[in-house]
């Protein structure tokens, strides 16, 4: 019985003392911390993944919660949906911003672009990179390790087996950019989703000029600056060899992706599919009489 | 040529593969295991064939059929699990004792832990310990050598056991002791488990591993130099109460612990001073536990209890690197 | 410390050092040496001469680079290297072998040299001297220590430990004489007492020449003395910078830190030579030998080769690409790197093509980390290959592997040759170890 009563009451007594410790230093070491910042972490979408270039969705909140504004704190994986939540709780306006996905550019297929020799190392887009140009004759394309896929945590990228060239689903893709900095070619870049997820882009970043382009790939942008011609909204910006889609420009008329000879250019989530003919013909109609206009403006002005 | 190979170098490759490691590990073992079934007969051949065979047997299906990973039979660890195991047990262990041993052993102390490399326990000493405690009758059922086609052997107790129990009841030491001779001990002829029985094979098989380079000595050293001092002190102290350090080197399945169990790599500690601290403990708990324990053979407990500090001694010893304090 | 012991197969060292013909058009790389690549000073059809100045350098750490041909300037362009990787080249065609004036390109050894450790600088500085044992750092650059720092040892590198390697063994063979002459220039320069040619002990021919020649020449002349051989145990990589320092001088670089920390310059056997050249003979490097060789490969050679010859040319030369051939290597098969474009031209550095089959090549299907530490056991810097490559698969980890001193990887490649689970470690490392110097880098600006 004795026992019994001095083990409760030591036990009694350590839980006592124990408590007074833990609540002295609980009341000593408190940090005292803006009630906001825990708010705002409710509303993120707890992913972590940094895509908004902090540490993680606390570290995100923290500095909303320090910063002025919104106009550098973005999540990209919320969205406008949860940057309104964000400023409702902190009071601030937010800007809305367009909804981005990974756009994969490059094109170059095991069949378009046959394999100049076979790669031996660690599978791995990094290492693979550091070595060499690739085992392609192209030295711009995708190397096919899969960095991107091992970098994204939403299971949005996976690699096509058939093509060798990874997938993004657009549904799974918050625009992240996990992967624009997995990859080691800077082949993936994050572009508005487009009206309806329509939206149209190069799927080539080969600087290359010339014969040797083609000879490479043959999806490549061979750098013949037809698009860029033919353009009529001034969308195509033509660099280093290779045609560059500025969507903030882009009408969505198809027309480069009609007269593209190598089918370089890619238009996505279209109600129909493209009939390159049909455009190609509208084209040469406008061209027609934008020649006759010019010719009759020089005839007005020769009289 | 087809198409030229690109890799980051190096482009060559030494001989040496985790194959060819275990494979040399299984020629090491082969002299203990003939010489064990030369003094114990068919009986050990079925323990033996039995142990192999349901290690293999168990690590294809948990491979195939539960991981579906690629079969890893091919690296020759399941061999050295089984015979490991084989050699741990008494000669009249039943076929299904053993099947039971190897399951625990590939089962549960390797595969769930995700296979070779990955296990913090030794599997053949954790598979020997599981049925040490679960089947203490049979485990404990030593037989007397007595050569191949020999008959019905009669049970008896290993060196080991026979002190612990005689100085329990009250006997001499020396009276105790004076029934085995050295040549018994060197050349088995005693009660044990098979791979207990025959120093001189262990030691010509753990010779081919340090030959071939596939072990390094010291861990074994620093367990045999811990037992002989401790047993050198404790005899000197009170000789009528602990074995020497000879008799203590040469019994209890030492030499087969200190030179194929506790030098597995996956177990031990990465870096030579770990090793030898890892050497040190095994060697001291061996010792309490023969001395004090309840148990008369304290190794495979040894063994287990620093496998357990191993992650422990690989953060705190590195070797030295180069140009740095 | 370390080091790992594989085959010798120097199958090639008995074959004599012949010179290669030249070429109808070389392609000479603007960038052959670490530090700033340099600025051509021809222009698209303009006539040179071999070793006409065509390339100035271009910074502090840069070399100059001459024509290694007589010609016309076809063009100044990209052109894909070995790696596929494009890179400044000039494209000059050949036109018979004439030789700029007051080059001598006789064989007659000189042995006297200028007293004035100045004028031997600049000659080596003009020439455009580069280290040749692999990493191509300029040497004018390295025989000027920094200020406070003084140089107590010299070692010229003739260990080669590389396997399949025979060119600086022949080199030593057929030229002993002038690498000893080029080292006593480079020992005027860094005023030194003593310096030491290092060759390992299988290459007794080698260690036997070299020290009559040197027994000869303090017969001629005072500044051949203090210069000795040592004969060091055959190990990779006993020829590392850092290896050699520790095995002569058993002295240790600090991580970090520079030979000349603790009182070593090492220079290799092809430098020493390229010094001689150089100050003795006014020539630059326009040429150097290459050991072509490889167990399936059926002409074994070491060939003097000018710089900018397209590697098809040579292998041509002697017969083509075995059929068997899986990985052709420049360099050796520890450290060279593989070939992907045989159209890629030599460089100043290229010291061995080596043919490859598959079965010596092919890497083995990776399989668990057993922990038998034998990576750890190989690494002579002491690193712990198993736990570098855990650190940096698990991602995230660059303060511990910095901890774990990945920084002072000398990418050896003795753990990916020791793991028996074929776990590419140093692919895995060499990555890592980028990431972590270039945070170092950061940090150090940082403080400036």
């Amino acid at each position: 019985m004795t026992t019994i009563i001095w083990t409760i009451a030591i036990i009694a007594l350590l839980g006592l003392v124990l408590a007074v410790v833990l609540f002295v230093v609980a009341e000593r070491f408190k940090v005292e911390e803006d009630p906001r910042i825990d708010e705002v972490e409710k509303v993120m979408p707890g992913a972590n993944c940094g895509g908004c270039g902090f540490a993680g969705c606390r570290a995100f909140a923290d500095a909303a919660v320090k910063a002025p504004n919104l106009d550098n704190n973005y999540c990209p994986v919320g969205g406008n949906e949860v940057m309104k939540k964000v400023a409702a709780i902190l009071g601030y306006e937010v800007k809305e911003k367009a909804p981005m996905v990974a756009v994969v550019r490059c094109n170059g297929t095991c069949e378009a672009r046959p394999r100049t020799n076979d790669y031996d190392g660690y599978a791995s887009c990094r290492v693979k990179a550091a070595l060499y140009s690739g085992d392609t004759g192209c030295s711009f394309g995708c190397l096919g390790c899969g960095d991107c896929v091992a970098a994204c945590q939403f299971g949005a990228l996976s690699m096509d087996p058939v093509t060798g060239l990874p997938v993004v689903d657009q549904e799974k893709c918050t625009a992240c950019g996990a992967c624009v900095k997995a990859c080691p070619k800077a082949i993936i870049e994050l572009r508005p989703k487009g009206p309806r997820g329509m939206r149209m882009y190069v799927s080539c970043v080969n600087k290359d000029k010339g014969p040797g382009v083609k000879k490479a790939c043959e999806n490549a942008c061979i750098g013949c600056s037809i698009c860029f011609k033919t353009c009529t909204h001034g969308a195509i910006v033509f660099e280093n060899n290779v045609a560059y889609i500025d969507p903030e420009k882009c009408k969505l008329c198809r027309e480069c992706e009609a007269v593209c000879p190598t089918g370089a250019i890619h238009g996505v989530n279209f109600p129909k599919p493209i009939d390159k003919e049909a455009v190609k013909a509208r084209i040469k109609e406008r061209n027609a009489k934008a020649a006759q206009g010019a010719a009759s403006d020089t005839k007005k002005e020769e009289a | 040529m087809d198409k030229l190979l690109v890799s980051p170098s190096p482009h060559i490759h030494s001989k040496v593969s985790t194959k060819s490691l275990m494979r040399d590990v299984v020629f090491a073992l082969v002299p203990a295991a003939v010489v064990s079934v030369v003094f114990y007969g068919l009986g050990e051949l079925l323990v033996l064939g039995v142990s192999i065979l349901s290690c293999l047997l168990l690590e294809y299906l948990i491979t195939r059929f539960l991981l579906n990973k690629d079969c890893t039979l091919g690296d020759w660890s399941a061999v050295v699990t089984g015979l490991l195991l084989a050699l741990n047990l008494p000669s009249a262990t039943p076929w299904w004792v053993v099947f039971v041993g190897a399951v625990v052993a590939i089962g549960v102390a390797k595969m769930t832990f995700g296979g070779l490399g990955q296990n913090v326990f030794n599997p053949a000493l954790v598979g020997r310990v599981f049925l040490l405690v679960s089947f203490p009758t049979y485990m404990t059922d030593w037989r007397i050598p007595t050569g191949l086609f020999g008959a019905d052997a009669a049970s008896g107790a290993t060196p080991l056991g026979v002190i612990k129990k005689g100085l329990l009841e009250g006997g001499q030491l020396s009276d105790l002791t004076a029934q085995y001779e050295w040549k018994d001990l060197l050349f088995a002829n005693l009660g044990g488990s098979a791979g207990e029985i025959s120093s001189i094979a262990l030691l010509i098989g753990f010779g081919y591993l340090l030959l071939r380079k596939v072990v390094r000595p010291h861990i074994t050293l620093s367990i045999w130099a811990t037992v002989a001092v401790v047993s050198l002190i404790f005899s000197l102290a009170a000789p009528d109460k602990f074995t020497g350090p000879a008799f203590n080197l040469l019994t209890g399945g030492l030499i087969l612990g200190s030179c194929f169990m506790a030098t597995d790599y996956v177990t031990s500690p990465m870096s030579i001073k770990g090793g030898i601290i890892f050497g040190i403990g095994i060697g001291f708990i061996t010792m309490m536990i023969r001395y004090f324990g309840s148990y008369p053979e304290g190794m495979s407990f040894a063994i287990l209890i620093m496998n357990a500090t191993v992650p422990l001694l690989n953060n705190w010893f590195h070797q030295k690197k180069y140009g740095r304090a | 410390m370390g080091g790992v012991h594989p085959a010798d197969n120097k199958i090639s060292r008995d074959c004599k050092i012949e010179v290669l013909p030249i070429p109808e058009t070389v392609y000479i790389h603007l960038g052959q040496h670490i530090g700033a690549p340099a600025k051509p000073v021809v222009a698209v059809g303009d006539k040179v001469k071999a070793g006409q100045l065509i390339a100035e350098p271009g910074g502090f750490v840069s070399a100059a680079i001459h024509s290694s041909v007589s010609g016309t300037v076809k063009s100044i362009a990209p052109r894909k290297d070995l790696a596929g990787n494009p890179q400044m080249c000039v494209e000059i065609a050949v036109e018979g072998d004439e030789w700029l004036e007051g080059i001598d390109t006789t064989d007659t050894v000189i042995r006297e040299f200028p007293d004035d450790p100045a004028v031997c600088l600049d000659k080596i500085k003009a020439a455009g001297v580069v280290g040749l044992g692999g990493a191509t750092f300029p040497t004018a650059v390295k025989l000027t220590p920094p200020p406070g720092k003084k140089c107590e040892m010299l070692i010229i590198n003739g260990c080669e430990c590389e396997p399949y390697l025979t060119s600086d063994f022949r080199t030593l063979l057929e030229k002993g004489e002038q690498v000893v002459i080029g080292a006593a220039i480079i020992k005027s320069i860094l005023k030194v007492d003593k310096a030491t040619i290092a060759i390992e002990d299988n290459k007794p021919e080698a260690i036997d020449h070299i020290q009559k020649v040197l027994a000869e020449l303090r017969k001629v002349s005072p500044k051949y003395d203090g210069i000795s051989v040592m004969s060091l145990m055959k190990k990779y990589p006993e020829g590392g910078e850092k290896q050699l320092i520790d095995a002569v001088m058993h002295r240790q670089v600090a991580s970090g830190g520079l030979p000349i920390d603790v009182g070593a310059v090492v220079q290799n056997v092809a430098t020493a030579l390229a010094v001689y050249d150089a100050v003795q003979k006014n020539k630059p490097i326009v040429d150097n030998s290459v050991t072509v060789t490889g167990e399936c490969f059926p002409r074994q050679a070491n060939l003097l080769v000018r710089v900018g010859t397209p590697l098809k040319f040579i292998i041509d030369y002697l017969g083509g690409v075995p059929q068997d051939t899986a990985k052709i290597i420049s360099g050796g098969p520890m450290m060279g790197r593989a070939i992907a474009n045989l159209e890629a031209a030599t460089l100043k550095g290229t010291s061995a093509l080596l043919f490859l089959t598959k079965a010596q090549t092919a890497r083995g299907k990776e399989s668990n980390c057993i922990r038998c530490g034998k990576c750890a056991e190989a690494c002579p810097m002491g690193l712990e290959p198993f736990l570098l490559n855990r650190l940096s698969r698990a991602g995230g980890m660059l303060d511990q592997l910095e901890a774990n001193a990945v920084q002072d990887c000398i990418e050896c490649g003795c753990c990916l040759y020791s793991c028996p689970a074929n776990i590419p470690l140093l692919d895995v490392i060499r990555q890592s170890k980028g990431q972590v110097l270039g945070i170092i880098k950061a940090r150090a600006a940082a403080k400036k």
